[in-house]
């Protein structure tokens, strides 16, 4: 789902706006043929944003805001609110890992240790090759499988801290 | 489409009755199956279907969640009704084969303990006696994405009988004595509610399902959506025609992809065969319904916070009154329910209310379901009538607890909830009992602590949890979470005093009469509970800097034990700060006035020599 970081800033450079920013536009025809208006789109909009780099580029949130005529502190002001979004770039891999009750009780925070020394990087960081983007979320909805983390659309559960190094190098770099 | 012809509507595939000649084997496709190999197995079973040469024979479906997560991967077979457990790609073969003879594979089969004889249906196994399956009845025994699977199982046939045989007074009628209270959490009498949004003046009108989900720890939304969309949507659709709206929205959690890929799919199902869009089962009714995706913010939950969201705003709640049934989206009145709430309904109207209400207690009536994890033998997605006690939930549907140990506590409701002790284990569980206790129903997370558990670190946890949430309209949440949660952590750091005590108290009272929202009101709950039930622990903290559970970093003291040391020094190599000195094959010492308490030590060690006191 996440295109990298570099996918993101070549596309400013080289593009015409009117075409970087056309999937948006084809975004709020779709909405419009569902009946949806408006600011109402702001926020699925913000979503097409993310899921096309990975992350909000400031050109992007600057077109949402001229397309929903909004001043461009109403779409910043959303987009630092809601945990989903991100302001900048993202790795090629995105591990989150769970924070909630269900992981935390079953030694999730064992996990976080073993891949803060197996990544590097502390959470909301991405590794210096690019490889991993490492988050905390609140709960992936697999408690029964607790402690669980989950690389891009994978979930991997019961896991150990042993098991980590073996299971990240599975992810191409 | 009239109900004739929905009742000759060709199901596609039928659940549980089969077309004659044909075996089923009904793979959970859930999350928690998938992250134990669901994907892998469900796979090697269509490989080895296809070199059987079986397609024919054998009829494979990815199902929702069948509750047994701890047992995942599972499958169930029919109609020999077996069911599987720990399923791995490699018995795929082993189970074609099984099936195509008709017969039951034993070694998949569950066992109590491993000299036990297996147990072949579902039925008998200890974990699903005790549970009444209404909620949950089609998870796991139709295909999700099928809606024939669902009018095969007597799917929409509610919506049928409301459209031509009901007023929208007698199905707000029906859902009032049947006695059902809203499952988001606070049990608010839900036809009551939709009478007074059906009274209130203003047009359009909408309907919202909540399907946020915000507890961590808390899965059971997500499997009914992932397991029966259509019950949701049906509910939406009947809760639409009560109370006169043309339009509504279900708002789900930004980490569900897999719910808003079934919802879309089984929406537009419905709509294609006349169940949504423009005049419903020739009824003359209109409804459309749209999916809106969160975007990960926990107080999003709540009701007037969540319709900000959708109206695409920072989603922050405002003062009650008025109500959403007054005031809701776009200052429309709104009635909004959560998932399983509206899973209910189709049974209300198709069952009678009467029925309904036989199972359940004086106030509660009817069934809840609980997402069962925590330090417990079965952990997975269980639905039980209200009444039940705690004691029947955790030991004969939960196994017990987990490697022979003790029940310390149970965590109810998430971080609004609260935990309750083993003096509560014969309490029947209501709306009200809960409350009465200092916990709440909250969404349905039930996680089970064991003297491993520091009631103290839980309290910060949920602190913490709440503080990150907190979206700092009001003060006294704002404030009171950071202010909680600092002294919670210098409880945790053993430099914690018992005039912390009081003020966690006073704090927290502030907190529930002066916040804005149910999130600031309901934070202290964990801390409040735990101190009213566990407060030994906190002072032990405190008074002799001990962390009974030993959990708590700071008060743990690392020291080796001479005579297992055998003197190798990779404790001394690992040790971040020096702090671990000797010479070789001699045991080795550890200085408490450098150790950092990092635990890398111990993890070190091959002997188990490095222990914490
Ligand atoms: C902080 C907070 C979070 C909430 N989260 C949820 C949630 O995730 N799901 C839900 O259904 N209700 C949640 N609620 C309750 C809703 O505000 C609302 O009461 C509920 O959706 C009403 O549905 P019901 O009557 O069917 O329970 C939350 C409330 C608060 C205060
Ligand atoms: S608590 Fe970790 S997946 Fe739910």
């Amino acid at each position: 789902m996440a295109n990298g970081a570099q996918d993101g800033s070549r596309l400013v450079q080289v593009q015409a706006p009117a075409q970087r920013f056309a999937y948006l536009q084809a975004a709020v025809d779709d909405a419009a043929a569902e009946g949806q208006r408006g600011e109402e789109l702001l926020i699925p909009l913000l979503q097409a944003v993310q899921g096309k780099f990975g992350y909000l580029p400031a050109e992007d949130l600057a077109a949402v805001a001229e397309i929903l005529h909004v001043p461009l502190s109403r779409v910043y002001g959303v987009a630092t609110f809601y945990n989903q979004f991100r302001l900048t770039p993202v790795g090629k891999h995105i591990i989150r890992s769970c924070t909630g009750t269900a992981c935390h009780v079953k030694g999730a925070q064992m996990l976080r240790d073993a891949l803060q020394a197996e990544l590097g990087i502390a959470p909301g960081q991405t590794t210096p090759d690019g490889r991993f983007t490492w988050e905390l979320v609140a709960c992936l909805g697999a408690c029964g499988m607790a402690p669980v983390i989950m690389i891009d659309d994978e979930f991997h559960g019961r896991l150990t801290p042993q098991q980590l190094p073996r299971i990240l190098r599975t992810y191409s770099a | 489409m009239s109900l004739e012809h929905l009742d000759a509507a060709p199901p596609q595939s039928a659940p549980g009755a089969l077309q004659t000649g044909m075996t089923q084997l009904l793979v959970c496709g859930d999350s928690g199956c998938r992250s134990s190999g669901g994907d892998a197995v469900l796979a090697a079973l269509q490989e080895a279907v296809r070199r059987a040469g079986a397609e024919g024979q054998i009829q494979l479906v990815r199902t929702g969640c069948h509750g047994f997560c701890e047992a995942g991967p599972v499958v169930l077979v029919e109609p020999v009704h077996a069911f599987y457990c720990r399923v791995n790609e490699s018995d795929a073969a082993d189970m074609v084969a099984a099936a195509r003879r008709g017969e039951v594979l034993e070694r998949l089969l569950y066992r109590p303990d491993p000299q036990a004889p297996p147990v072949v249906h579902p039925e008998d196994i200890p974990f699903y006696q005790k549970q009444v399956k209404r909620v949950l009845a089609r998870c796991g025994r139709i295909d999700p994405e099928e809606i024939g699977d669902y009018l095969a199982a007597g799917g929409y046939q509610a919506l049928a009988k409301a459209l031509h045989q009901m007023t929208p007074e007698q199905v707000i009628e029906e859902v009032k004595r049947s006695g059902l209270r809203g499952r988001g959490g606070g049990g608010f009498p839900t036809g009551l509610k939709w009478q007074l949004t059906r009274q209130a003046q203003g047009s359009p009108k909408y309907v919202i399902c909540n399907a946020d989900e915000g507890d961590p720890g808390a899965f059971m939304d997500r499997s009914v959506l992932e397991g029966d969309p259509h019950s949701v949507v049906e509910g939406l659709i009947l809760c639409a025609y009560a109370v006169g709206a043309s339009e509504g929205f279900i708002y789900v959690r930004a980490e569900y992809p897999m719910a808003v890929k079934t919802l879309r799919r089984a929406i537009a199902q419905a709509r294609e065969r006349g169940f949504l869009g423009r005049n419903i089962l020739g009824s003359g009714m209109d409804f459309e319904l749209h999916i809106k995706e969160g975007a990960g913010a926990f107080v999003c939950g709540e009701e007037t916070a969540l319709m900000a969201s959708i109206e695409g705003r920072r989603g922050m709640p405002r003062p009650r009154p008025p109500f959403p049934a007054q005031s809701g989206l776009w200052g429309k009145p709104t009635n909004i329910n959560n998932v399983e709430t509206y899973a209910n309904v189709p049974m209300i109207i198709t069952r009678g209310a009467d029925w309904y209400a036989a199972l359940g207690t004086e106030r509660s009536k009817g069934t809840k379901v609980f997402a069962l994890t925590g330090r417990i033998n079965h952990t997975g997605l269980v639905e039980v009538p209200m009444g039940i006690t705690l004691r029947e939930i955790i030991y004969d549907v939960g196994g017990g607890i987990r490697g022979g140990r003790k029940f310390k506590a149970v965590q109810i409701g998430g971080p609004s909830g609260g935990c309750l002790s083993a003096q509560h284990l014969d309490l029947p569980i209501d709306y009200d009992s809960l409350t009465a206790a200092g916990a709440m129903m909250g969404s349905g997370g039930l996680v089970t602590l064991d003297e491993t558990t520091c009631m103290v670190d839980l309290a910060r946890f949920f602190m913490n949890f709440m503080r990150n949430e907190s979206c700092g309209k009001c003060t006294p949440c704002r404030e009171g979470t950071q202010r909680m949660l600092e002294t919670l952590e210098r409880i945790c750091g053993g430099q914690g005093t018992l005039d912390d005590l009081s003020y966690l108290e006073k704090t927290g009272q502030v907190m529930k009469r002066a916040s804005l929202c149910g999130l600031g009101q309901t934070a202290p709950n964990p801390v409040l509970s735990t101190l009213r039930y566990f407060r030994a622990e906190y002072e032990a903290h405190i008074l002799e800097h001990r962390c009974p559970a030993g959990v708590c970093k700071a008060l743990l003291a690392y020291y080796i034990e001479a005579d297992l040391c055998r003197g190798c020094g990779k404790c001394a190599r690992q040790c971040p700060a020096g702090a671990i000195t000797g010479e070789p094959k001699h045991p080795y010492q550890i200085d408490p006035e450098k150790c950092v308490r990092c635990g890398g030590c111990v993890d070190a060690c091959a002997f188990d020599a490095v222990r914490t006191a």
